[in-house]
């Protein structure tokens, strides 16, 4: 992309220019027309729903979910079929933990003790990446078990490996054949969206029914999660193929096949690595989720110390998550980068072959060693620095607590009063048809027709979950925590995006908050904020700004040197630079971190109902703790989808046009 | 890329040699062997009342009687679905349920209830103590309309917020504030954590919270929330969830277990259908879990050992 930027005559500007203000025309006529309609007919069909009465279409699932129940141990389909896959499943993650974390029969440690695994685990990670991701790993794994947790970790590490390996063997394939088969991926593509948006409580009591209580639910409940990443980044990766190099070699003889094995995959390799740092970041975020039902590991430390709101003691677990996935995200972004390099300069040294072979032989003695010294087996002591960590941050939320409570209270008003009760007034008053029409014409005005139909399919689909009112609630919330998330991201990403030491110091601390469990910060957010819509979005900020940051970074340090440099040719300032200049080319970026930022901010509409947002998202955990409503909270993860598709396409059509009118 | 492959070939080669070689070396450490009484299913749900129930029987079970305890972090519903599939043996702390309760023991017959645990447990209304020491008839339902401009929030709107907790405890909260004519919004906190969290904060900055709430409970002993007499619970003035208007029922907590489980003449099963202790017992554990972060061992020795009378009883003799 930045090549054609590179190559944009700057006087072509104009056109796109008249484009713009057309559009903008056209959106200030849809909302003056939809507030217009809002308020006049305010208090019309607003379609709401008591919280505790329920719709034919949710007593209809309640009774889907019944008869499931009461079928699963008589019907053959269950008892044969689902029987072999949970069967095999356990097995398999049963065998890691053997290895891994859990002893076997009458020994007291697993298969090889927690020396063995950080000179293997090392020693692989040189292998595939380099010596200074080597050390990282020794320390972090290291530090894992200085925490007091080196079984739990190595526990959660066997489910995250048993799913992001399934993951691999079921998305890789499915995702060469929809790079290979347009059609195919246009068929899948809205099964991804549904396994990636779909909460997860939604589907935790149905997944246990089938599949029984045990590590079959809960590597299945995280493949879910991880499976789409896995399949999408592989089909963007043979699509980023050329297809002039598959023709030259079609041209030269190869058949289809041998053009698949010899030209695309081989280049697509870099980006299928991408995917599977993708796919084990997704299955490290199903942690805590899947502790609910029975995943043994760190998420059980957190659930168990949320019981008694002990702060600390989720904290020292969530750190265990973090540094887990900070280890495994270098491995394989690493790895990633050296699968690039190997292909451009083909290296070959003797010496790093040597070192191979020693590094091999060390990790064998290491492992021998762990299976006869007890020091080397089990991780020694109980947690050197676990209790102090959690006193430590026990004593910084009390501190924090209670120098600023005096403020957070005119924070929450501010924003309540300010921004969400107004937009929640204005979404739920106004009559579903005027509010439906409104995401309609939004759609025919970024994407045409096509759009259209999507956003009035989701609309419609909303209304049939009997919902509609819960949902704008919801929306009302998330396009709050939207707005934001993208200020944020707009505002550090503009100053990563200039600054390496900037990137280097923050870029942590971004990671941190994408995967350290929700329940570790809501009870600190609670007692600053009480249970409020506000404490449910600034929940849905810290793990989504990230991501947020993360591409409006990447977008301002893609900003093409000659353009910059034609800025400051030109005399301007730093704000001007920043403002004139960056900030516009880095449009795309703007556009997909908006994108993300949504997708982001609804993933956490279900945790904002466990602290007071209300909305789908209560209506989900209710859903999963009560029978009676199980049928209800279904209805409110497929609203959830809906909206989600809908709000998904709508900005990804703001983003490709963005493109459009930053390459033409 | 020749090259690379050998390395590659020689690399798996080693993997191979490594692991085969790990799989033969005999284990070195020896750790107990199992007693008779076998492998004990429990559930844990997540609330620290049934973790102190949790870990007085399983050390009981484990020093008495050398069972292999396995604990189930489930959900409550999740765990009832174990009955029929053996995956759980007992549930030691059941709050009602009377719709799982007519699907697993009365339809299924596939669980068993097992009697009171002598725990009693007690459902409704409760507002944070400072606000009875400075307003002392708030504790009289009626008088509620009166101060319900204090409890004002951003979420309530111009009326009163009442607090809801944990969806998994049966609310009827919503139709009592509407049947008993209350100018309150009932706000769904959505989890114990939420709910314990906004009486924390309430009482420490001396801010109004009324609310949903229920005992035995461990953060009572930190912050004794008073509890607000509704209209005395008759038989059946709860039985149409629209009209309700009257408190909520007593809630005598029960043991369930597998039928399965009471059949197999495991001594476990006598030792859960005969657990039974009071009130002050379960909060005596749950503090030192809750409150002194004890390992769930530690906090059940100590109790344990101070009542051996008790646990004499439960093993049967």
């Amino acid at each position: 992309m930045s090549t054609t930027l590179l190559s944009r005559p700057s006087n072509e500007s104009k056109p796109a220019e008249k484009k713009r203000s057309k559009l903008g025309f056209r959106l200030s006529i849809l909302t003056c027309v939809f507030l217009f309609f809002a308020i006049l007919l305010r208090g019309i069909a607003t379609l709401p729903l008591d919280t505790s009465s329920l719709t034919p279409f949710q007593n209809w699932l309640n009774s889907v979910s019944d008869w499931i129940g009461n079928n699963r141990t008589s019907n053959p389909i269950f008892t044969f079929f689902i029987n072999i896959i949970r069967d095999s499943i356990n097995s398999f993650v049963t065998g890691i933990q053997y290895v891994i974390s859990q002893p076997i029969g009458n020994n007291s440690a697993p298969l090889i003790g927690w020396f063995g695994i950080v000179v293997l685990l090392s020693f692989v990670a040189y292998a595939v990446a380099n010596i200074r991701i080597a050390i990282l790993v020794a320390s972090g794994l290291v530090a894992l078990g200085l925490l007091g947790f080196w079984q739990e970790s190595m526990d959660t590490l066997a489910l995250t490996l048993a799913a992001v390996v399934l993951a691999l063997i079921v998305g890789i394939p499915l995702g060469i054949c929809a790079g290979l088969f347009p059609r195919f991926e246009k068929l899948i593509t809205p099964l991804l969206d549904f396994a990636q948006v779909m909460p997860t409580f939604v589907y935790l009591t149905p997944v246990t029914l089938f599949f029984l209580i045990g590590p079959a639910s809960a590597t299945i409940v995280t493949l879910v999660y991880a499976l789409p990443p896995a399949l999408r980044i592989t089909a963007v990766a043979l699509h980023e193929v050329p297809w002039s190099s598959v023709e030259a070699a079609i041209s030269m003889g190869s058949t289809r096949m041998q053009a698949l094995r010899k030209v695309q995959l081989p280049q697509a390799k870099r980006t299928i690595v991408v995917g599977i740092n993708q796919t084990i970041m997704a299955a490290l975020s199903m942690v805590t989720i899947a502790a609910l039902i029975d995943a043994p590991g760190l998420g059980k430390v957190v659930i168990r110390a949320l019981e008694s709101l002990d702060i600390g003691s989720s904290f020292q677990a969530g750190l265990g998550i973090v540094i887990l996935a900070v280890v495994l995200d270098r491995t394989t972004t690493a790895a990633a980068s050296k699968v690039d390099a190997e292909m451009t300069l083909a290296i070959s040294h003797k010496r790093h072959r040597q070192i191979l072979i020693a590094g091999g032989v060390l990790s064998f003695v290491a492992i021998i060693f762990s299976r006869i010294f007890t020091w080397a087996g089990n991780f020694p002591g109980t947690g050197f620095i676990g209790s102090d960590i959690a006193k430590y941050t026990d004593n910084a939320t009390n501190w924090f607590q209670a120098h600023f409570v005096n403020y957070t209270d005119g924070i929450t008003n501010a924003v309540s009063y300010g921004l969400i009760n107004p937009l929640q007034s204005i979404l739920t008053n106004s009559p579903w048809f005027v509010t439906g029409i409104a995401f309609v014409g939004l759609g025919i005005i970024f994407g045409g027709k096509k759009l259209g139909i999507i956003s009035s399919v989701c609309v419609l689909g909303i209304v049939g979950t009997g919902l509609w009112s819960d949902t704008m609630a919801t929306l009302a919330s998330t396009l709050v925590a939207a707005i934001l998330t993208v200020a944020i991201g707009i505002i550090f990403g503009v100053w990563i995006g200039r600054s390496k030491r900037a990137d280097r110091i923050i870029r942590p601390i971004l990671d941190a908050g994408q995967v350290l469990p929700a329940f570790v910060y809501l009870v600190p957010f609670l007692g600053l904020f009480g249970a409020t819509r506000f404490t449910a979005i600034l929940a849905a900020i810290v793990y989504a700004a990230p991501a947020s940051i993360k591409l409006m970074a990447d977008g301002i340090a893609g900003v093409p040197a000659t353009i910059t440099e034609a800025g400051i040719a030109a005399g301007s300032s730093k704000w001007q630079m920043i403002i004139k200049v960056q900030l516009p080319s880095a449009r795309r970026a703007l556009a997909l971190s908006t994108n993300q930022g949504i997708i982001y901010v609804l993933a956490m509409v279900v945790v904002g109902g466990l602290v007071g947002a209300g909305g789908l998202g209560y209506l989900v955990v209710a859903g999963f703790a009560q029978i009676s409503l199980t049928g209800k909270g279904l209805a409110a993860g497929l609203a959830i989808v809906l909206l989600g598709i809908m709000l998904d396409r709508i900005t990804q059509a703001i983003a490709a046009r963005s493109t459009l009118q930053g390459n033409k | 890329m020749e090259l690379k492959t050998r390395r590659f070939r020689r690399g798996t080669a080693l993997l191979l040699a490594v692991s085969a070689m790990t799989f033969a070396f005999p284990a070195a450490l020896p750790a107990q062997a199992a007693a008779k009484c076998g492998t004990v299913n429990l559930a844990d749900n997540a609330w620290v009342g049934y973790e102190a129930d949790l870990a007085v029987v399983s050390y009981v079970l484990k020093n008495s009687l050398g069972c292999k305890v396995v604990v189930k972090n489930l959900s409550e519903e999740v765990s009832w679905q174990g009955f029929p599939t053996g995956q759980v043996d007992a549930i030691l702390e059941n709050w009602g349920h009377a719709d799982l309760a007519t699907k697993y023991i009365t339809q299924q017959k596939a669980a068993v209830d097992l009697g009171s645990t002598g725990n009693n447990g007690i459902i409704g209304w409760y507002v944070v103590p400072w606000m009875v020491a400075k307003y002392p008839d708030i504790t009289n339902w009626k008088n509620l309309n009166k101060y319900a401009s204090l409890f004002k929030t951003s979420e309530s709107g111009s009326q009163g917020a009442f607090l809801d907790g944990d969806p998994s405890y049966v609310t009827n909260d919503a139709a009592i504030v509407k049947n008993l004519k209350l100018n309150y919004k009932v706000i769904f906190t959505g989890s114990e954590a939420a709910l314990i969290t906004s009486y924390r904060a309430a009482q420490a900055q001396k801010k109004p919270a009324i609310g949903y709430f229920y005992e035995p409970q461990w953060f009572l002993a930190e912050v004794p929330l008073v509890h607000i007499k509704l209209p005395a619970w008759t038989q059946g003035c709860d039985a149409d969830p629209k009209t309700v208007a009257c408190d909520y029922p007593p809630y005598p907590l029960n043991k369930v277990a597998s039928a399965k489980f009471m059949n197999s003449g495991s001594p476990a099963a006598t030792v859960i259908k005969n657990f039974k202790w009071t009130n002050a017992d379960q909060n005596s554990v749950a503090k030192s879990l809750a409150v002194g972060k004890m390992k769930d061992d530690a906090a059940a020795k100590i109790w344990v050992t101070a009542h051996p009378a008790i646990v004499k009883q439960w093993l049967g003799n």
